[in-house]
């Protein structure tokens, strides 16, 4: 079946669109985007009419965690494509730190099978850099590669050891791979809890000093440097790491960048009710962070948004928040949360499409993020001005640990295809 | 009189004026302590539950004679939270233990924000005995108290607060509570035991303990905890006392009517001499009653205020 989507504001960065445009998708691909409304006759298309909505090439989630295998309480492959698309997501890449650790070819497999099954959304797994993410031992990126992982990471246990992680980075060139960096000194962070501050000495609580992601981010910029290979850096918080960030792009160094909703919307302020869903790592930082943040989203430092989404039950957030596990629900208000940015100024709206979709396809050599014709039909529907309020018992997510849990956010996915199938919509 | 508040959660949520009046209560209720038959009715047929769920003697004692003082049922239990991390949540020991109907649970815990976390679950009163290195807010009531008794106010006094204030409830509370009544808090350690933007909540900060006790009207001692050593906390106990013990030589350098605190139990010699601690101008012992005074009064005022 053919589709038309009719009366929309195309906007595609990749090829400098942004203009009234209907689109015809046959066979999962895109075939034109044209200004005649009369291309098509209804009889031999579903012709939809989208108007006035904001038409972007599907958006693309590089950090996501998917909980499957090991953890099908808190996610699985399915929920959480399902919550993909639900928040306008075509694609989502996850971490390897399921259980057991996505590092072999069987897991890579497994996840991809789940994927297929749920046919909601593209599931790009990143494996694991080391076997058990132990930081010791790397995995088989090229026969990890070969089962479709499309990059490495350690996320969640960071490699500490710097000739593990110059391996990593030297293993990874060799196969065009880009591998990244959970950035956090766990030396610096252990015990830590939250963002060390005025707020942590106020609540008494452990700190996670700023300098723990800023010399892990240093010294993965030195060792990408050195290696020549393409070091990602994951869920960018501080202010310190988005200079470091900047400098080394000037210096020509392969390094690019991501933050989450949660680092440009909320501070340390928020803890102050001890609320476990304000718990996630790297912590919730101070307001010259945010700023900073900001800043590197805007002027390019920051070249992506990642949902970072970490889903966890009640089980691991409804107890003290020492003990409470990190980590923050995203995929249903990562687009509304980052669409703020626009409105804000920090962002266009088509810098916005960029970091959400057009870049993180480049960052993990997908043919994704553009609706050329020829490529996938991979569509997400905006309605900018959509007011909804969030409720998390409406999550498609198997999970509810989300901070934004009755805010009262604008924009929204309205629909969501996935190689020219709908797989979402709320029209 | 009244307070009108469900929790003691902390100092921070407390005005200058709620302060006042726990605190006249509290010297109210000193002579009960003082009596042949140490016993008032106020309390009978309540029920206060001493949560522990972090070793304690003395503050759990405290409490203990304070409900019974006040012919309240008291009871004990204690919990390591290491085994409720394996076993039952806080959450449903809660709703268990609320399901008991109690009228007051005084709880004391590892974890930041814990007796929050319990207040929110549960409809009785909370009284945090202590959680984490937040707040100690009994603690903070009764040094007050007692400073008051011998001074006549906190305003204006200038207090030396001397130790590792980023482990220190005792110290978050005291801040929070002697700078809210007026008092100059000036605090003190090696760097790694001041924790981030202390200045930030309204104290001098210094790293020489003679700045921090000169012209001192109060000083108070903070317990160094040795284990802490493993942490790079401090290089050595004789170090520590080397620089930072409170002394019959540095105290000269406070006010001649300088008084001594500490919320125990001590190091003696790591950091304060014993003859410091055992001496006349120490208040260590009054701390103590006056926390059984304290409890009482909050106590006294949660459970509705009524004679």
């Amino acid at each position: 079946m053919k589709l038309f989507l009719k009366g929309g504001r195309v906007i595609d960065p990749s090829q400098n669109i942004d203009s009234e445009l209907d689109i015809l998708i046959d066979n999962g691909k895109i075939v034109q985007l044209t200004c005649d409304h009369t291309a098509v006759t209804p009889s031999d298309v579903e012709i939809v009419d989208v108007s006035p909505m904001i038409i972007v090439p599907g958006l693309i989630d590089i950090h996501t965690h998917l909980r499957e295998p090991g953890h099908e309480y808190k996610e699985t492959v399915h929920t959480g494509s399902e919550a993909a698309v639900a928040g306008g997501f075509t694609s989502i890449a996850c971490m390897p730190n399921t259980d057991p650790v996505n590092d072999n070819r069987s897991v890579t497999e497994y996840i991809l099978k789940q994927a297929r099954l749920a046919g909601m959304a593209n599931v790009y797994p990143v494996a694991a850099i080391s076997k058990g993410s132990a930081g010791k031992i790397l995995t088989e990126f090229g026969d990890l590669k070969d089962a479709g992982a499309v990059a490495f990471s350690d996320d969640g246990r960071p490699v500490m050891n710097s000739r593990v992680m110059r391996s990593a980075l030297e293993y990874a060139y060799s196969f065009d791979m880009p591998v990244i960096s959970h950035c956090e000194d766990l030396t610096l962070s252990e015990g830590g809890v939250m963002n060390e501050g005025v707020v942590s000495t106020e609540l008494g609580l452990k700190g996670i000093p700023a300098i723990a992601e800023d010399i892990m981010v240093q010294r993965d910029i030195t060792l990408a440097a050195y290696t020549g290979t393409a070091v990602h850096i994951a869920h960018v918080s501080t202010d310190g790491a988005v200079h470091a960030i900047r400098e080394a792009k000037k210096r020509g160094i392969r390094v690019t960048a991501e933050t989450a909703p949660h680092y440009f919307t909320l501070t340390d302020d928020s803890l102050r009710e001890f609320s476990s869903f304000m718990k996630v790592y790297p912590p919730l930082r101070g307001a010259q962070d945010v700023q900073s943040v900001k800043e590197g989203l805007r002027d390019g430092t920051i070249d992506a948004i990642a949902s970072d989404h970490a889903p966890h039950s009640s089980i691991e957030k409804d107890i003290e928040f020492d003990f409470a596990a990190s980590g923050i629900n995203g995929l249903e208000t990562s687009l509304a949360l980052s669409l703020q940015l626009v409105r804000d100024n920090v962002l266009s709206i088509n810098q916005l499409i960029e970091k959400m979709s057009v870049n993180p396809a480049k960052i993990l050599n997908l043919s994704k993020g553009t609706l050329a014709p020829g490529s996938d039909a991979d569509i997400t529907v905006i309605d900018p001005s959509l007011t909804w309020t969030v409720n998390a018992d409406h999550f498609r997510s198997k999970s509810r640990n989300t901070p934004f849990n009755t805010w009262v956010l604008q924009g929204k996915a309205v629909m969501t295809i996935v190689e020219g199938r709908i797989t979402f919509t709320n029209r | 009189m009244k307070l009108a508040k469900k929790d003691i959660l902390g100092i921070k949520d407390l005005s200058r004026e709620e302060i006042t009046l726990i605190l006249d209560i509290a010297d109210s209720f000193r002579e009960v302590s003082t009596r042949k038959i140490k016993k008032v009715p106020t309390l009978r047929g309540k029920t206060v539950i001493n949560f522990f769920v972090e070793a304690s003697t003395r503050t759990r004692t405290s409490f203990e004679i304070a409900g019974k003082r006040l012919s309240a049922d008291t009871v004990n239990i204690t919990a390591s939270s290491s085994s409720m991390v394996k076993g039952e949540t806080l959450t449903d020991t809660a709703k268990t233990l609320e399901a008991m109907n109690p009228d007051i649970i005084v709880i004391r815990h590892t974890a930041a924000g814990a007796p929050h976390m319990l207040a929110r679950l549960v409809k009785q009163s909370i009284i945090n005995a202590g959680d984490g290195a937040h707040e100690h807010p009994t603690q903070a009531l009764l040094d007050m108290q007692t400073i008051r008794n011998h001074k006549g106010t906190l305003e204006g006094l200038k207090i030396a607060i001397i130790g590792d204030i980023s482990h220190s409830r005792v110290a978050r509370s005291n801040i929070l509570g002697l700078t809210l009544m007026g008092a100059h808090v000036t605090v003190c350690g090696p760097a790694m035991m001041l924790p981030r933007g202390i200045d930030k909540m309204g104290v001098g900060v210094t790293h020489q303990i003679e700045e921090a006790i000169r012209n001192a009207d109060i000083v108070m001692m903070l317990r160094i905890q040795l284990e802490r050593q493993n942490e790079n906390l401090f290089p050595s106990s004789r170090e520590y006392a080397n620089y930072f013990c409170l002394n019959s030589r540095n105290i000269r350098l406070a006010k001649p009517d300088v008084l001594i605190m500490h919320p125990g139990p001590i190091n003696r010699g790591v950091e304060i001499a014993p003859e410091i601690a055992d001496g006349v101008q120490s208040l260590i012992l009054d701390q103590v009653t006056n926390g059984v005074a304290v409890r009482m009064a909050l106590l006294y005022l949660l459970a509705g205020g009524e004679e």
